[in-house]
């Protein structure tokens, strides 16, 4: 077993994820299973090649720039009028530091 | 007016003839589909007033005598993880069931400036993680072809409406197949273009270096019209292609178009081996016959490195997923954990997470965690980017000898409902023949090609290279009208 409860936790968190006990479980031998998988690109040599992060094409250097002028945006009201809690112009969140 | 086979054209003119309007075409439109959605969850969501506003301002311009614009009237279902402004889009999932976009898509807005009539949201699989749409929070979609089976994913609802006359044309997104796969199994044509040919502005980004939008339609024809108004440069998206959008319709309409004389098609026999249903097999060599029967030079090509291409996409889409899906925290958008209330910042975000995503999207947020972190990213995530550059170079390398290379869609026609949720690899293996375009950032287009024994449809997939959409369009209008069975 290459992955273990403990992996899951330490992902989880890292991903900010509740998970029940019960997920906890489920999930461990279907990501140790996919990750097994996964292991099969090992059977390539990939020394020589250079990795690919995205598809990219010949275009002119300035082409995904734009003048540096302001334009319009949203107003305060529309960035804020899918906010599960706002107030005073602001999104409000629970507290952040501790008394 | 018929719904059934209803196409842009066959619209067009009954705007143009009066035989009916573009208000009537709506409101029977859009009857007809929230009775039929009853029985296949295709919509998440209908849009009457939006739909109305549009066909009443097309039916001022057909009074007026004014020139039609090249969607006027068309009735056009969106995939609910694209934005339209002012109506709910939720991604199918839980954690957005409120949420209300201030902007459109620029597909979006592309399609309504040339008279499409938007009729609803489409449901979908949660964040177009899956390849059923089994994995919507909200229900699953049934195939119209016969409602015990998927319609394929992750953009079924658009798939099943198109083929459910429920609209005439539809918007989809493609990662890794979730375009062609759904129009495979539901037997109509979804075209995915070439990466940064259609702005990926309003689409929700699942995998960035992988998403596209693209069309539905019942014919060839209608989907590349749909192509040809939105593709262009979008400011918006800097991964938008500069290319210039070549006239499709009209080069459709070319006399030459009629056969495939001179065309070289390629077919790899990695995507004919062990794993592919015989039906389906079967009902893609026998059209590929046909393609011979038209006048193609069909060759034997290899493309060696198929078999690492699931591995390798699956390892990029879920460590771009992990990235893309943290902004869902319950802070400036979505839905909230009512625990919220007596719980720390960070606590809230978990709650909320935790909440509001399904088990599909958990464990790709994980796995791309995981491959991401620390003491890993060597070992998967470069590595997978590795692969993907030998996978595209297997296509480069390909298409220095053919114009188009055809493969299956997917190695069965529409499985059960229920049949492959209980083991997420082996949905993830059903990928195989559609992720290799969207790694290598190809276009492909699946166009129905007959059926099995049982009537389930079959579609056959046709890629190009980069920016040659105009040769897959012609290979599939040449087999759609003059070689199809």
């Amino acid at each position: 077993m290459k992955i273990t409860e403990k992996d899951v936790r330490y992902v989880a968190d890292l991903a900010h994820l509740e998970l029940s006990a019960e997920e906890i479980a489920r999930f461990v031998p279907q990501l140790d299973e996919i990750l097994g998988y996964m292991d099969k690109l090992n059977e390539l040599d990939t020394t020589q090649v250079e990795p690919m992060a995205q598809v990219v094409y010949e275009q002119d250097e300035l082409e995904t720039l734009r003048a540096d002028q302001d334009r319009p945006g949203f107003s305060q009201e529309t960035a804020l009028a899918n906010a599960p809690d706002s107030g005073a112009g602001h999104f409000k969140v629970p507290r952040v530091i501790e008394r | 007016m018929e719904l059934k086979g209803l196409t842009i054209a066959r619209v067009r003119g009954a705007l143009e003839s009066g035989e009916t309007t573009a208000a009537a075409l709506a409101g029977q439109v859009l009857a007809y589909a929230q009775q039929e959605n009853r029985r296949n969850n295709a919509f998440l969501v209908f849009s009457p007033e939006r739909a109305m506003a549009q066909a009443q301002r097309i039916d001022e311009m057909v009074k007026r005598r004014q020139p039609l614009p090249p969607l006027a009237g068309v009735p056009l279902a969106v995939k609910d993880v694209i934005v339209t402004r002012g109506l709910r889009t939720t991604c199918a999932s839980r954690i957005l069931a409120n949420y209300v976009p201030p902007y459109d898509a620029t597909a979006v807005r592309r399609l309504e400036e040339a008279g499409a009539v938007i009729v609803g949201k489409t449901n979908c699989d949660e964040f177009a993680m899956g390849s059923s749409s089994e994995n919507s929070a909200y229900a699953p979609v049934r195939n119209p072809r016969d409602l015990e089976r998927v319609p394929g994913g992750s953009s079924g609802g658009s798939a099943a409406a198109v083929a459910a006359d429920m609209c005439v044309v539809a918007l989809g997104s493609d990662t890794g197949g979730s375009i062609r796969q759904p129009a495979s199994f539901c037997g109509v044509v979804g075209l995915m273009g070439t990466y940064g040919r259609v702005s990926r502005y309003g689409l929700v980004a699942f995998a960035s270096s992988l998403d596209h939008i693209g069309p539905f339609g019942k014919t060839v024809r209608d989907a590349a019209a749909l192509l040809e108004v939105m593709a262009g440069r979008d400011p918006s998206d800097s991964t938008s292609a500069a290319v210039p959008v070549p006239p499709y319709l009209a080069e459709l309409d070319r006399p030459e178009a009629r056969d495939l004389r001179g065309f070289r098609v390629g077919v790899p026999r990695e995507y004919f081996a062990a794993g592919l249903d015989p039906e389906v097999g079967d009902r893609v060599h026998s059209s590929i016959e046909r393609l011979r029967g038209l006048g193609a030079d069909i060759r034997d090509i290899r493309l060696p490195h198929t078999d690492y291409a699931i591995a390798c996409y699956y390892i990029i889409c879920m460590a771009e997923a992990s990235s893309n899906l943290a902004r869902y925290d319950g802070v400036r958008y979505g839905v909230r954990s009512p625990r919220c209330r007596n719980l720390s910042l960070v606590e809230c975000y978990r709650a909320t997470r935790g909440e509001g995503f399904g088990p599909e999207v958990k464990r790709r947020i994980m796995l791309g965690t995981y491959v991401l972190s620390a003491g890993y990213y060597d070992a998967y995530y470069r590595k997978a980017q590795k692969v993907r550059a030998l996978v595209a170079r297997d296509f480069s390398e390909a298409f220095r000898d053919v114009d188009v290379i055809v493969t299956p869609v997917a190695p069965t026609p529409a499985f059960r409902l229920g049949e492959k949720t209980e083991d997420p690899l082996r949905m993830y293996l059903s990928d195989i023949y559609t992720i290799t375009a969207s790694l290598a950032g190809i276009p492909g287009i699946s166009v129905p090609c007959g059926a099995n024994g049982a009537g389930l449809p079959i579609g056959m997939q046709i890629l190009a290279r980069h920016f040659n959409e105009p040769a897959m369009l012609r290979a599939a209008q040449a087999f759609e009208l003059f070689g199809a069975q």
